[in-house]
């Protein structure tokens, strides 16, 4: 396939390199001949595995991207954070209480926030990150769950924070006790759990399982498509 | 008010003079305008546990004693401010006392550890306790 | 009502909103609507003392920049932003004043926040709800009381950061007289004593627990020497460490006078006659309802 489009220069690691405009950082770096054993995943903005920072020519501000969304920019500063050190503590869901003090227990740090935005800077998906922070931190839970809830633990906020928190891992734990404590299980899946121990699907399932391949394959090919 | 010029002069070794400067610029104050009266140290709720008294202090920063950084007085100070308004010469003790503090705390040290904590303490402690803790004694 | 910017801090959402919602019911009493903004992060609740520290003034700054956009929302009367906590005042206001005549440091605070919408323009006023009152004067307090602490020997426990450093003070630091007059606005009777401005201990409570409780000893041995009964105070620190930090006490000292230790605004919801959820005193430790049962302030 022809690639059309108007070469630009990026700088990786400090090596130059002139790649198509129109790839994503890493597109471009597989272009320029980087293999990634490390520092890629879904390559779909999902698993946040390619975190990258990176400066643009003339500019003194540090930007935050994910490798596989973000598309080049001519005079790009690249530099890759396959992993950022951080420790998850290890907690028992099932006997926390959904306040602040519980996120200080875990989370001590929480309590060096200096609310100067570095991480919010930091962050590829364009989440509120000081604030679900701060928001843990006076115990508001549901906040901070709802924030943090495109977070995809890329770790950029972390590397960054000067109090040295781990702001991925305070929203992990925030969502789950507002899942757990504050929001409750969906009745639509307590409902549907009651029907499967009522043996309401145990007949289909049986059948399904005894069916032969060609009959699965029927089955398959002629599924209802819901295309809307 | 209008504070009264100091008609100290000190000579000293460039390293003590450096040292001074230091804590001079960093705190705001003027410590060659302390004459020893020992009023901050009088009014201080919490000499009991320091090594050095604040006046002592204060002197030794008008010499450039650095060993002024290794007194525990400074890391037991609660920027309580009593100092302050009992100063008659309006010297911010207080001040100075940070600025000692920040001198070690720049050099990527801290006073206090949140590993110390055992999980009941930090169930049990209201956060602007924690907060200040950390803010006055963490790098 | 007057509406007026209000900031809580964070403690006040947690260990301390007995204080906020004695005050919140209390503010209402007497046409106040005190207006949370939506987004507010924890102030820093010290001070940073040294002359070239931009880093720690931007929480403060930043909160003050949400009042400022409270008020260009419409939502308020005022420029002025009311605080509970006697150490998120002193942080938001010195930061305030740091902002407003440094110019070099409120350069550097605007170039930092640049993600946010607009600058702060330096023009918000950071007032202490014991200020609002005095402001509003002591005889509209005591129109609101409708029970008369009467008998109710109260000392009050200023602490150091309402009224110090110089120039920072709600009042006069040698002789401050603003909780006294509230005490006698709402019939109770205030019990001076020598240590009413002693430093509880603060920030050592953390690591250096005995201090404090000699401290806290000292304070609550002297204020009932003089015949107080009850501290009011306005800093969750101060009432943590003069409150359930007295089993600390205990340990060192098993003989003292244990004293109850309430937030100034639970005494006024009190005399207020504003109920059980508006004096908030199940938040208290130690325990102050027996004495009041006792004093007749307090039904069953």
């Amino acid at each position: 396939m022809e690639n059309n489009a108007e070469y630009v220069t990026i700088y990786v690691m400090g090596k130059k390199h002139e790649v198509p405009g129109d790839l994503t950082i890493m597109k471009a770096m597989e272009y320029a001949g980087h293999q990634f054993t490390r520092g890629a995943g879904c390559r779909g903005g999902f698993c946040g595995a390619c975190a990258t920072i990176y400066r643009k020519k003339g500019s003194y501000k540090l930007e935050g991207a994910l490798a596989c969304q973000k598309i080049v920019e001519d005079g790009m500063y690249i530099a890759q954070i396959p992993f950022s050190p951080a420790e998850k503590t290890t907690y028992e869901l099932d006997e926390l209480r959904p306040d602040a003090n519980t996120m200080l227990e875990y989370y001590p740090e929480l309590s060096r926030c200096l609310a100067c935005n570095t991480c919010t800077k930091a962050c590829p998906q364009d989440i509120m990150v000081m604030d679900y922070v701060q928001a843990s931190l006076r115990g508001d839970i549901e906040q901070a769950a709802k924030l943090s809830f495109d977070c995809i633990s890329c770790g950029l906020c972390a590397v960054r924070c000067p109090a040295e928190i781990v702001p991925y891992n305070v929203g992990q734990l925030a969502r789950r006790l507002y899942a757990k404590y504050i929001d409750g299980p969906s009745q639509h899946v307590l409902d549907r759990v009651e029907e499967v121990e009522e043996g309401k699907y145990d007949e289909e399932i049986t059948r399904l399982m005894k069916a032969s391949k060609e009959e699965l394959s029927e089955l398959y090919n002629n599924r209802e498509i819901d295309l809307k | 008010m209008s504070y009264p010029r100091s008609n100290l002069i000190l000579r000293m070794d460039p390293e003590n003079k450096r040292f001074k400067d230091r804590v001079t610029e960093l705190s705001g104050e003027n410590v060659d305008l302390c004459f020893q009266c020992g009023a901050c140290s009088s009014g201080c709720p919490m000499t009991q546990e320091m090594d050095l008294l604040p006046s002592k202090i204060i002197r030794m920063v008008q010499l450039g004693l650095e060993e002024a950084l290794e007194s525990n007085t400074i890391w037991v100070c609660t920027t309580c401010f009593n100092c302050e308004v009992r100063c008659p010469r309006g010297i911010d003790i207080a001040n100075v006392m940070e600025a000692l503090r920040q001198l070690v705390l720049r050099k990527k040290y801290n006073r206090v550890s949140l590993d110390e904590l055992s999980p009941e303490e930090l169930r049990d402690l209201p956060q602007i306790a924690l907060v200040s803790n950390q803010r006055k004694l963490t790098a | 009502m007057t509406r007026l910017a209000y900031y809580p801090g964070c403690t006040l959402k947690t260990k301390a909103k007995n204080f906020e919602d004695s005050t919140l019911a209390t503010a209402e009493k007497l046409g106040i609507e005190l207006v949370e903004p939506e987004r507010w992060n924890c102030c820093g609740t010290v001070h940073s003392l040294s002359t070239d520290d931009v880093m720690h003034h931007l929480a403060p700054v930043r909160n003050l920049l949400r009042m400022e956009e409270l008020r260009d929302a419409g939502k308020v009367d005022s420029r002025q932003v009311v605080t509970l906590c006697a150490m998120c005042y002193n942080t938001l206001k010195r930061s305030n004043t740091v902002f407003n005549t440094d110019s070099d440091r409120r350069k550097k605070i605007r170039d930092n926040m640049y993600k946010e919408e607009k600058e702060y323009s330096g023009n918000v006023e950071v007032v202490h709800y014991l200020e609002t009152l005095r402001e509003m004067g002591w005889d509209k307090v005591k129109e609101a009381v409708v029970k008369p602490l009467t008998g109710l020997k109260v000392a009050p426990y200023y602490g150091c950061l309402l009224l110090r450093p110089r120039g920072t003070g709600i009042d006069d630091t040698d002789n401050p007289t603003i909780m006294e007059d509230l005490l006698e606005a709402l019939g109770a009777e205030a019990v001076g004593f020598a240590y009413s401005q002693k430093c509880c201990g603060s920030y050592n409570t953390v690591h250096m627990k005995d201090v404090v409780a000699d401290l806290a000893y000292k304070i609550l041995n002297h204020a009932a020497e003089e015949g107080a009964e009850m501290l009011i105070t306005a800093c969750p620190l101060c009432e943590y460490n003069l409150g359930p930090m007295q089993s600390e006490v205990e340990k060192k000292h098993p003989v003292f006078d244990s004293i109850p230790v309430v937030y100034f605004t639970q005494l006024m919801a009190l005399a207020f006659g504003l109920g059980e959820e508006a004096t908030a005193f199940t938040g208290n430790t130690p325990d102050p309802r027996p004495l009041l049962r006792e004093k007749g302030l307090l039904e069953e």
